[in-house]
């Protein structure tokens, strides 16, 4: 089982620490450590299976079924594109493609340099104003093909 | 005196620049030595016209919009805040069609009232609800929610007061009100907008909940795709506790009501009840057999209220204005109202409450006016990812519960997603089964395996039409076996979009229409 780092450790503790009292709070404690460090260490398991008294496995199995929850670190930025009905309809297909020409990698995958990665998402909310899409942590609706090219000339400057 | 200026926070004018849209408003006042209060409401829902600001003039609130940063100095030279003609102006927004044409006994309040301020929600009917239920036997405030013929609106239709009732009669030291806040339905975002427009509405609900079956907590499980919902609702049982509406003597009371919100993880399948429970107790979200009910065993094995967002926020209304002005709305056994959501390729996408009756055309072509590509209006998806896909000759049906299962169609969360005439629906079918395949919990051979199968054999149908007969043969049968068996609607219902799409579609499946089809 690979160790934690110091950092890890402090995030992984300090998450335990805030829901000591909250029944059944194990996807409140990996929210908080997810937020914090961006991703689950690999290394928490251990701790999380101790301090809730199920089994790694178990933890393991909550980590891995959420497809918000990751075990890696994530790439300098995330592109998130809706993939459902609603934005189906306003044109999230040729608005994907754009993306993964622009970024250089598919959806569901991430960059060789970390750079990128591209996440597909199924609906944000924001249906009657698709296509939309959630580029590190903030939302755009109405989206074109061109407005997401600039945005992400925009982080590749920044 | 400084003049009052409303900008939404709501997501969906934030996610097309509602932010910048205030900034500019507050810079550019500033530079023209004018005073202004600026307002963070939440979205009157007419979406395509966000961001929307509006001024109050005379009491007026009269709307200019979509407003982009940069229309926002012009405006202001125009006059904006005399409420001055403009290229974008909307005049008063209470008179705007798309607004007074619904019937909004739900969304009363939301895009008016600031989301948070305690005094707003007061000022417009808010807690009236609550101060009635205080005065009331749990039992009759069950009773009224019976009498109102409220059912539930996360799809299943289920009434909300015998659900009530169950759990007001199960005997045990803790019980639990649960919101089902995880939306995860294409096309849906009344919940959302009743989040961050209008929190206190919800917390109201729960409390009322609470307080007639005897539950003395709540959780709200919502979905991790909506953080500023999370947000504000966090903010809004602080700010409600802080002022005694909730907590361990709700308004001297002597009842106690605590609540919690929770945030999700990215898995539809956890909007499913017995999923979500799980989900909250801290494990995979993997559906439970039923019985026993989650009214008797639901949360850590307690009895539960489960219901969705808009089942709850209906209760205050109901009980400010007794069951029967509920009731008056609707049709059939369908009572009251519905938030419909219109989305997809839309003209006036948006937020359109109105009782139980109105037709599918009506909302789409009368609000909706139609597609906004122009083209011909081809398909209509009605209750998300699991409900039918509708032809034309079908949109004149009533938004009834019954009357929609009759076609084999579901009204589910009542989101509508319109689709033109460039859709391939064969494309579409295939889509609902993948989306099935990604989002099943497991548990069940058909749905996790057969949802695969199905994209499976629907793409061999794309790439050799001269198969598509056999393969069609395959694709029924297979919807079969889901259909009858699967433990949830995952994948007991991903066939409703399938087989709507086949029998509605036929030829982009290159298959003939049956001649009875024929349109
Ligand atoms: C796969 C699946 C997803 C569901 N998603 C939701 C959802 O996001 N929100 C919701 O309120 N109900 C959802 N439901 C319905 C719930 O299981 C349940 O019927 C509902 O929470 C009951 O509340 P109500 O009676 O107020 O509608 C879903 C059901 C299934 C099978
Ligand atoms: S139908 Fe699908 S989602 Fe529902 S319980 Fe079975 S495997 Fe899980
Ligand atoms: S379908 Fe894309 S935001 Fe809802």
């Amino acid at each position: 089982m690979t160790a934690m780092t110091t950092r890890e450790a402090q995030a992984v503790d300090a998450a335990l620490d805030r829901f000591r009292d909250e029944q059944g709070a194990l996807l409140p404690v990996l929210h908080a450590v997810q937020d914090n460090l961006g991703y689950i260490p690999k290394g928490a398991t251990p701790a999380l299976a101790s301090a809730f008294n199920i089994s790694r496995a178990e933890v393991h199995g909550v980590i891995t079924y959420y497809h918000h929850f990751r075990q890696t670190e994530p790439a300098q930025h995330k592109l998130a594109i809706c993939q459902a009905e609603a934005c189906q309809a306003r044109g999230c297909r040729s608005l994907t493609a754009t993306a993964e020409a622009a970024v250089g990698c598919r959806l569901g995958e991430h960059t060789d340099d970390n750079r990128w990665e591209l996440e597909p998402v199924y609906c944000l909310g924001l249906c009657a104003s698709g296509p939309s899409v959630e580029l590190d942590g903030k939302l755009y609706a109405r989206i074109t093909p061109e407005r997401l090219e600039a945005l992400i000339r925009k982080k590749e400057l920044s | 005196m400084s003049i009052t200026v409303y900008v939404p926070r709501d997501s969906a004018a934030l996610a097309v620049g509602a932010d910048e849209v205030a900034a500019a408003l507050q810079e550019q006042a500033a530079k023209r030595g004018a005073k202004i209060s600026l307002v963070r409401n939440g979205s009157r829902g007419l979406l395509w016209l966000e961001p929307m600001v509006e001024v109050v003039v005379n009491g007026k609130r009269l709307a200019y919009g979509p407003v982009a940063p940069e229309d926002v100095a012009g405006l202001l030279d125009a006059g904006l805040l005399e409420g001055k003609t403009h290229r974008l102006a909307l005049g008063d927004i209470a008179e705007h069609p798309y607004l007074k044409n619904q019937e909004r006994l739900t969304f009363a309040r939301v895009g008016i009232t600031d989301p948070l301020s305690l005094e707003d929600y007061q000022a417009h009917e808010g807690f009236a609800g609550l101060r009635a239920a205080l005065k009331l036997a749990p039992a009759d405030i069950v009773q009224q929610v019976l009498d109102s013929g409220l059912r539930g609106r996360g799809g299943a239709g289920f009434p909300a007061g015998i659900k009530w009732k169950t759990v007001l009669g199960a005997q045990a030291a803790q019980k639990y009100i649960v919101v089902n806040a995880d939306e995860g339905d294409s096309g849906t975002f009344a919940d959302r907008m009743v989040m961050e427009g209008d929190p206190y509405m919800l917390i109201e609900g729960m409390a009322i909940a609470g307080i007639a079956v005897g539950a003395t907590r709540g959780y709200v499980y919502i979905r991790s795709e909506y953080p500023d919902a999370v947000e504000v609702m966090e903010a809004a049982v602080e700010r409600a506790t802080a002022a005694g509406f909730l907590g361990d003597n709700i308004l001297g009371s002597g009842k106690a009501f605590r609540i919690i919100v929770r945030k999700a993880a990215g898995s539809y399948v956890c909007g499913e009840e017995t999923a979500l429970l799980e989900s909250l107790e801290g494990k995979r979200g993997i559906v439970r057999a039923k019985p026993p009910l989650p009214a008797l065993a639901g949360l850590f094995g307690q009895p539960t209220v489960i219901n969705n967002v808009l089942t709850l926020a209906a209760v205050p209304f109901i009980l400010a204005r007794g069951p029967k002005a509920y009731a008056d709305f609707g049709m059939g056994r369908s009572r009251g109202t519905l938030p419909f959501q219109l989305a997809g390729n839309i003209r006036h996408g948006g937020l359109v409450e109105k009782a139980f009756g109105v037709t599918a055309r009506e909302l789409i072509e009368t609000f909706g006016g139609g597609t906004e590509s122009g083209r011909p209006a081809r398909a209509v998806q009605i209750g998300g990812p699991l409900g039918a896909y509708l032809p034309d000759s079908l949109l004149d049906l009533p938004m009834d519960y019954e009357a929609l299962a009759a076609k084999g169609a579901v009204l589910g969360h009542g989101g509508l997603v319109v689709f033109d005439d460039t859709v391939d629906m064969a494309e579409q079918a295939r889509y609902a089964m993948e989306f099935c395949a990604i989002e099943s919990c497991g548990k069940c051979t058909p749905c996790r395996i057969g949802s695969t199968r199905g994209a499976e054999v629907i793409q061999r149908l794309q790439a050799k039409p001269a198969e598509a007969p056999v393969q069609a043969k395959l694709l029924r049968d297979l919807c079969d076996t889901m259909l009858n068996g699967s433990l949830c609607a995952m994948g007991g219902m991903t066939p409703y979009p399938v087989l709507s799409a086949l029998d509605h579609f036929p030829e982009d499946f290159h298959l003939a229409a049956p001649a009875h089809q024929a349109a």
